[in-house]
């Protein structure tokens, strides 16, 4: 592991939470609950770690804990976007219909 | 060439994931924004599964059935249960996080891959991902009051708190200057654990919205010390985006509340109440029956309801927008004041009145109607309690002085909508119902916005 992978990884996290910042200060107050349930399927894509995890085999401890960790995010995943796609299909204009 | 394609992909759910926060700025765009977020977490997925390490399939394949089984019906509750999903859905990140890191630990121990650095980031997501597990699902099961709501508190109880986080990332401290001293693994894993628990239990259920928000910060952030771990910028980048959101929806609701971080963790609140408002003598309430309050809306032109969760806790929605409707037909304006935190977490209450079919041009933030409410001929106040309190405003001793409220006081005549005179949820009396220009409407709340949307209707049919 050499300290530049650290450094760079540190300046995506740095960029991102900016980013992050910004794009979530200017969400409408309306659609806080549906932000959260889509944030949490959106860091559901820990998903990608324990897929590897779960499908390298290397132990049967390890294929087991990356086996509950998929079921976890995914779980995450199904739910977060179906239920935020849910709440905000309610949302409607005046006169509008939904 | 398949590291590029892989890398490619992970690029594009990182931007995918930038525009459907993005895409959430409005309700007009936001449905796009779940479509960006599904494409990006396709492309992440699909990425990954390019991977040659992958010898086998069989487990991922049952994972992802068993996961879609238990997130189809999460994804199907009832409104007034989304906070407990939200909190359950902070838990299973929380476990995944802390799942990875152990098998991370298991996988290099032997290998001798463990680097200072990469046993500080697992150390990290271990610590995050379990606290919070067994802390979301402590905030899950206050939510869905299987656990206690009132705070639970002990002596020593915030010694005892810090003192064992202390403990656990002396662990970390340990693994990072020796990997092989493996015992300290499974103590880390523990205190981890128990402190999630020794969290939440003093914090009480009027503060959930904000235990939630920093909960959806804490596994953004455990998912960013996977990414560490793993050396992936996609999680760094999905993983800062959810811990950004958490800090902020945090921030709104302490705010909104007028307390500090600190204050909501350690501070123990509704639990202790009394002092001065209780030797305060009652003055009579002046009571009004559903036809005098339908009498007094007929004649208004500025009308503002304002609900709180005691409207979804009596199922009252439905009449409100039945109520909300009736007055807009007679040309009288009507909107709904919303305080940040009616409802049990950021935004519920947003969600609920959209449920029950009510425009989201109708509800308007506390800060953007406050200014309007002198103006406003009648506020109809439907369980909410603190929140319209004037105390805050002026009464130093009050519990929740400097709270921001909404100013209903100010408006011509405020209708309070109450089951009995007992004071609210966290315990405080309440001098708007005994002002000048209030009038109580006792009752359940949804027959009694029923009573008065039948009054309502009952007249326009003989007269007008």
């Amino acid at each position: 592991m050499h300290s530049v992978d650290f450094w760079s990884m540190t300046f995506v996290f740095m960029l991102a939470a900016f980013v992050g910042f910004d794009v979530i200060r200017n969400v409408s107050r309306l659609l806080h609950t549906p932000l959260m349930s889509l944030t949490n399927a959106i860091s559901a894509i820990a998903v990608v770690g324990s897929i590897i995890i779960a499908g390298e085999q290397k132990t049967t401890l390890s294929t087991v804990l990356g086996t509950i960790a998929v079921a976890a995010s995914v779980t995450n995943i199904v739910s977060g976007f179906l239920i935020t796609d849910r709440m905000l299909k309610m949302f409607h204009q005046q006169g509008q219909k939904r | 060439m398949i590291e590029n394609l892989t890398a490619a992909a992970y690029l594009a759910a990182g931007a995918l994931f930038i525009f459907s926060l993005r895409w959430m700025s409005h309700p007009k765009t936001a449905r796009r924004g779940v479509v960006a977020g599904v494409a990006g977490m396709t492309a992440a997925v699909g990425g990954t599964l390019l991977h040659p390490e992958i010898v086998g399939f069989e487990w991922i394949a049952i994972a992802v059935v068993i996961g879609t089984a238990i997130g189809v019906p999460l994804s199907r509750v009832a409104l007034t249960a989304v906070p407990q999903r939200t909190a359950i859905s902070h838990a299973f990140g929380g476990l995944a996080a802390g799942l990875v890191g152990t098998a991370k630990y298991i996988l290099w121990l032997p290998e001798g891959e463990l680097t200072g650095f990469r046993m500080g980031a697992i150390s990290l997501e271990v610590l995050l991902g379990f606290l919070t597990f067994t802390g979301s699902l402590m905030a899950a099961g206050k939510l869905q009051e299987v656990i206690p709501t009132r705070p639970i508190t002990y002596r020593g109880q915030n010694v005892i708190n810090l003192g064992l986080l202390g403990v656990a990332l002396l662990c970390g401290i340990g693994l990072v200057l020796d990997p092989t001293q493996w015992f300290l693994f499974p103590l880390l894993i523990g205190l981890s654990l128990a402190f999630g628990v020794l969290l939440i239990i003093p914090i009480g259920g009027a503060d959930m919205p904000t235990v939630i928000s920093l909960l959806n910060s804490y596994a953004g952030l455990a998912a960013v010390a996977m990414g560490y771990v793993l050396e992936n910028k996609v999680l760094i980048i999905a993983g800062a985006l959810d811990g950004a959101s958490g800090l902020i929806l945090s921030i709104i609701m302490c705010r909104a509340m007028n307390r500090s971080f600190s204050n909501v963790l350690f501070g123990a609140f509704g639990q202790v109440q009394g002092g001065p408002a209780d030797a305060v003598e009652r003055k009579p309430v002046k009571s009004a029956t559903a036809q005098d309050v339908a009498e007094l809306l007929e004649l208004a032109r500025e009308v503002v309801i304002v609900p709180g969760y005691g409207l979804a806790v009596a199922q009252a929605q439905h009449r409100a927008f039945e109520l909300y409707e009736q007055l807009t037909k007679r040309g009288i304006r009507c909107r709904f004041a919303i305080h940040p935190v009616a409802g049990r977490m950021p935004g519920h209450m947003n969600v609920l009145l959209a449920e029950a079919n009510v425009p989201y041009d109708a509800l308007v933030e506390m800060d953007d109607i406050n200014p309007d409410l002198g103006q406003v001929d009648v506020a109809i106040v439907v369980g909410a309690n603190d929140v319209v309190n004037p105390a805050a405003r002026h009464d130093k001793s009050s519990p929740i002085y400097g709270m921001p409220i909404i100013d209903v006081d100010k408006c011509k005549t405020v209708i309070a909508n109450k089951r009995t005179m007992n004071p609210g949820f966290a315990g405080i009396d309440n001098e708007l119902y005994t002002a000048d220009n209030t009038l109580m409407l006792f009752g359940d709340a949804k027959a009694a916005l029923g009573d008065v949307v039948k009054a309502l209707s009952g007249e326009s049919g003989l007269g007008h």
